[in-house]
């Protein structure tokens, strides 16, 4: 396939271009992605909704992107590494991060999982591999790189996928990461959601080449576009990649052509930078509505069903948020652990410190999430 | 036990500690076949194989950034950055990532990755090919920071970092590479982080040096000592973690403290050891703090002799601090 095509599966009517599924792909799993999305996008508002509200500090939404996050995420096996960006709440939620987890997350209080040591959207999961997300664009592309030449020399039967976005191809790191997976063949695949808008730059901007999905070529692999708001093409796409990439054909770039619905985070306001025509006409692809279509065509999905889903899973997301928001803080003193493995002379000497200071009242010890609003 | 100069030293940790661990693999630009521009890894690929020490592309945020996908995924990388003058392109990827990473996953993972580097001056190598940038790594929470100054320490201090859970900056001043030799055994050892080293014990006046100013500080300390000021010099041989208590001990007992570094004046780390001494031990100081350092400009190339402490500008700086 020429790194310009796009492959697409399903048509924005829920149409198929084929009858013919992966056999792995049983009705009762696809509407679980179906379900999945759909919980993706309830959260998303929620999220969207209490940062408006104050209770939670900052949110990077995903919707129109839950095709692309739930089907490559869906590719995955457990041996597999992951290393998402600060958007991929759907695609952490896939791989296996619970409902709770990311709500904690979200809130930084005492159960989550990183301690409240980072803004909203920096999941982390070591137990299903999904790295610690940081902020700054593109450094994750190299350490996937490394993440997947390490599994070449340690012979393991696994794959890294490597989630970043069009913006983050006009980084140094991208071209860093591109060059060491395409020098050693890790096998990395790099699936990058071009949701065409990097905060309010369009995607012209960051590149001045006919696609993302062609730069690979020049790295000495393969690269293709998808239609990401197709939740099969995407799924069939990375399984293929990441299943190469396993069986010792190196790495893939895999453009995924989406769309950001929402904001880039809670911090802009798109309709300054972008015509409500364009909108209008990424709405019509809503990768939601297409697939519903395709699953009630087959049969898979009915009106009941729709409305219960919607219902539980507005209700788990409501149950998760009231849950997070009620735990504590994390700890003063945790504010000094897991720099090292072992607190240097220093730290303690600083942990006194503050400790010192919360008991004499001088600072006041912070016991609920969040501190604003 | 055999004499060894710098390079044999740190040759023979990463052989012994290749061959203790298959986890530990060694990479950089030029570092396989070549075995290193200053021959550091010579003898490795050969020895260990090319999938254990490699040759990467040329590019510095690749090599960390590799590193800490290596190192998360259960490897022990020690990456090479060619010089010290070129480890800036790789800031973002050591500062906000690998020295983050365990922090901001809230312990979950750790990326204990060695970068070591030939670093400082006093090889005529101008801007681009001398400089001490070690405050700029020591300020960022999360990695250790390291700088040798015998063969002695280098190969206990390269093995105790390549065992260590925690990420490492490893500086090697190259012009002691193969100017400083001693003896050094065979086998595997460590020495902690966090311990100073004294090399000379006086009541007189403290002089904390690192790198290869401790070198320049022995001929000073010996000067000084022929006209009756005995000074107590220390190494503190790991910047990050220090062992304040070894200094601010020394000056409680001196009452005198001269700080030499080649790194420039202006924020280099002299400076915060001379505020840990004046927020601890002020009142036992008998005279003011005096640092002598490389001067606030570009490593010159011609003019280089003019930028570095030497020893009779050190021991200027001790007598009139004793004679204060």
């Amino acid at each position: 396939m020429a790194a310009t095509e796009v492959l697409q599966l399903l048509a924005p009517d829920g149409s198929a271009a084929s009858e013919e599924l992966p056999a792995e792909l049983d009705p009762q799993r696809l509407v679980g992605w179906y379900r999945n999305m759909v919980l993706l996008r309830s959260f998303d508002r929620r999220a969207l909704n209490l940062q408006r509200q104050g209770r939670i500090y900052f949110y990077a939404p995903a919707s129109g992107q839950e095709a692309a996050q739930i089907g490559s995420a869906a590719a995955l096996q457990d041996g597999d590494w992951m290393f998402p960006t600060y958007r991929e709440a759907g695609a952490c939620y896939q791989r296996g991060l619970s409902l709770q987890a990311l709500a904690d997350q979200l809130f930084g209080n005492a159960r989550d999982l990183t301690k409240g040591r980072q803004m909203p959207n920096h999941f982390a999961c070591a137990a299903l591999r999904i790295v610690s997300i940081s902020s700054p664009i593109a450094t994750q592309i190299p350490q996937a790189a490394g993440c997947a030449i390490a599994q070449k020399i340690k012979r393991e039967r696994a794959a890294t996928l490597c989630y970043f976005g069009d913006g983050a191809t006009s980084e140094g790191d991208f071209h860093a990461g591109m060059n060491f997976a395409g020098v050693f063949r890790a096998p990395c695949v790099f699936f990058c959601q071009n949701n065409q808008w990097a905060i309010t730059v369009p995607v012209s901007r960051q590149t001045g080449s006919e696609s993302i999905a062609i730069k690979a070529k020049a790295y000495g692999f393969e690269g293709y576009r998808v239609d990401g708001n197709d939740i099969l093409a995407v799924y069939t796409s990375v399984k293929q990649a990441l299943d190469k990439a396993r069986a010792g054909g190196g790495p893939t770039l895999i453009e995924a052509l989406t769309y950001r619905m929402g904001p880039h985070s809670t911090s802009d306001d798109p309709r300054r930078y972008r015509s409500e025509s364009e909108v209008a006409e990424w709405e019509r692809r809503d990768p939601i509505v297409r697939f519903e279509r395709w699953l009630r065509s087959r049969g898979w999905l009915d009106d009941a069903t729709v409305a219960a889903i919607e219902r539980e899973t507005a209700a788990e997301v409501e149950q998760a948020i009231r849950s997070a928001e009620a735990v504590d803080a994390p700890p003063p003193q945790s504010l000094f652990e897991d720099l090292y493995a072992e607190p240097t002379p220093r730290l303690r000497e600083q942990q006194r410190e503050l400790l010192g200071l919360i008991e004499r009242g001088v600072v006041e010890r912070i016991t609920r999430t969040p501190l604003f609003g | 036990m055999p004499v060894m100069n710098y390079i044999q030293a740190l040759n023979s940790a990463l052989h012994n500690e290749m061959e203790r661990d298959p986890r530990v693999v060694v990479f950089g630009e030029d570092v396989g076949r070549a075995g290193g521009v200053f021959r550091v890894t010579d003898g490795l690929q050969s020895r260990f194989g090319e999938e254990r020490c490699f040759d990467t592309p040329l590019c510095e945020q690749g090599i960390v950034g590799a590193a800490i996908g290596m190192a998360l995924n259960g490897l022990k990388p020690v990456a090479e950055i060619q010089f010290m003058d070129y480890i800036l392109p790789a800031y973002d990827q050591i500062a906000n990532e690998l020295a983050t990473i365990r922090y901001r996953s809230g312990g979950q993972f750790s990326a204990p990755v060695v970068v070591r580097t030939p670093a400082c001056g006093g090889i005529h190598g101008g801007h681009y090919h001398s400089q001490s940038t070690e405050s700029i790594f020591t300020h960022v929470p999360g990695i250790h920071v390291v700088m040798p100054s015998d063969p002695y320490d280098a190969k206990g201090l390269l093995i105790q970092a390549i065992r260590s859970e925690d990420p490492v900056l490893f500086l090697e001043p190259k012009k002691l590479y193969r100017s400083a030799r001693a003896e050094v055994p065979e086998e595997p050892y460590t020495i902690p982080f966090g311990q100073a080293k004294v090399l000379r014990e006086g009541t007189d006046c403290t002089v904390v040096a690192w790198g290869v100013m401790v070198h320049v500080c022995k001929e000073a300390v010996e000067q000084a000592a022929r006209k009756g000021i005995e000074c107590e010099l220390i190494d503190p041989r790991t910047l990050a973690p220090l062992d304040e208590e070894a200094i601010l001990e020394s000056v409680r007992k001196t009452g005198r403290l001269v700080i030499v570094h080649e790194a420039r004046r202006n924020t280099g780390f002299g400076a915060e050891i001379a505020a840990l001494v004046a927020e601890k031990a002020i009142l036992h100081l008998e005279a003011p703090i005096r640092r002598v350092t490389g001067f606030d400009v570009h490593c010159p190339f011609t003019l280089d002799p003019y930028f570095l402490p030497d020893a009779p500008r050190v021991l200027l700086a001790i007598e009139e601090t004793v004679g204060f």
